[in-house]
């Protein structure tokens, strides 16, 4: 089931373009505040180098996951953060 | 466009939004059991629950002229009190005879721990004892990739286990390829802020969609979450050139191959 050929500039470009002025921005707010330190700031910055490695989306995510394979003793309890605290 | 809304929590919704999905095209909705936001004091309250998702939900649903069916479990979240849910999942079977209820779920792993993973082996078994379709719930974020490989590991080591009676939903790009190569059925859920946004589920179904054992799903819930996410995908996936005959095989076929495996399940017209 291919799909007929699109133009993936013409629909993605303008989102994506203003989803990385958002990071950028995002980076500025980060280092201006000081909170360059957290493990999440670190944990994004090492998911920074994931996503030149293709296929992109599954390296940032891979990047940001728990490595381990046991399951731990007992469950925390907070939402998941989105990083996994033991990478730094 | 017809779809099938296989994952939605209409008990955190409003009136309005049954009136949304069938203005769509829904033409059924299914709800798993799982966690309310906050943690139930007592099996009478689980109880309370199951009644609403067999009972009093179907029936709202059918004022809009939705079928409503349901899938019933103790959910992972509250699953860390192994007394306490095994109370729960002596509940279960009685439910599992309503009329509604499509199987066991969604059952699955919130934060890795050894009680979850007990009381997810306890699930499935019990699935396999009352030959019940299974729907499974893999954890969130950072937990997902360890999560997923658990729940797999787990299920593979039923020997009685048709993966193609089970899906595993929530996957996204570093899970989808697990759970496809080992038989079993993948939800992509489609959320605002988490999970999957419409083009990256798209970018899944280009790669994955000729398996056939993919649906998508809004998980829509009292949070942040979108009931017509479904419809604003069948948007994304024209606009990326699939065929109406394409679409409707990702959108309707393919959750009713899955739900018509439970006797429950009619197709809808």
């Amino acid at each position: 089931m291919p799909p007929e050929t699109t133009n993936t500039l013409d629909l993605y470009f303008g989102d994506a373009r203003s989803k990385l002025i958002d990071l950028g921005a995002f980076m500025d707010r980060v280092e201006r505040n000081g909170d360059t330190e957290d493990f999440r700031y670190q944990a994004f910055l090492k998911a920074l180098e994931a996503v030149k490695q293709a296929p992109r989306a599954e390296s940032v995510l891979r990047s940001l996951s728990d490595p381990t394979d046991e399951p731990v003793a007992k469950a925390g309890s907070g939402p998941a953060i989105g990083a996994w605290k033991g990478l730094v | 466009m017809r779809y099938i809304e296989p994952h939605a929590h209409m008990v955190s919704r409003t009136t309005d939004d049954y009136t949304a999905l069938v203005m769509a095209g829904c033409k059924a909705v299914c709800e798993p059991a799982f966690w309310a936001g906050f943690d139930r004091s007592s099996v009478h309250g689980f109880r309370d629950y199951f009644c609403q998702l067999t009972d009093y939900e179907p029936r709202r649903a059918a004022k809009f002229q939705l079928p409503h069916y349901s899938w019933i479990c103790i959910n992972a979240k509250e699953a860390e009190d192994p007394v306490f849910a095994n109370e729960v999942i002596e509940l279960i079977p009685e439910f599992l005879q309503r009329q509604n209820v499509l199987g066991v779920g969604e059952i699955g792993l919130n934060k890795n721990s050894v009680n979850e993973v007990a009381i997810f082996e306890k699930q499935v078994a019990l699935a396999i004892e009352h030959d019940q379709l299974i729907l499974v719930h893999t954890p969130h974020l950072e937990d997902k990739l360890k999560g997923t490989r658990l729940i797999l590991d787990i299920l593979k080591s039923h020997q009685g286990l048709d993966p193609n009676r089970v899906l595993i939903d929530h996957v996204e790009e570093h899970t989808i390829r697990q759970v496809l190569d080992q038989g079993f059925w993948g939800g992509i859920t489609l959320y605002p802020e988490s999970k999957c946004t419409p083009p990256r589920a798209v970018d899944m179904l280009e790669h994955y969609g000729d398996t056939n054992r993919l649906w998508m799903n809004s998980a829509c819930d009292w949070g942040v979450s979108d009931p017509l996410a479904l419809p604003k995908a069948i948007l994304e996936l024209r606009r990326r050139g699939f065929s109406e005959t394409a679409i409707d095989r990702f959108v309707y076929q393919n959750p009713v191959e899955f739900l018509s495996q439970s006797p429950n399940f009619v197709v809808p017209e």
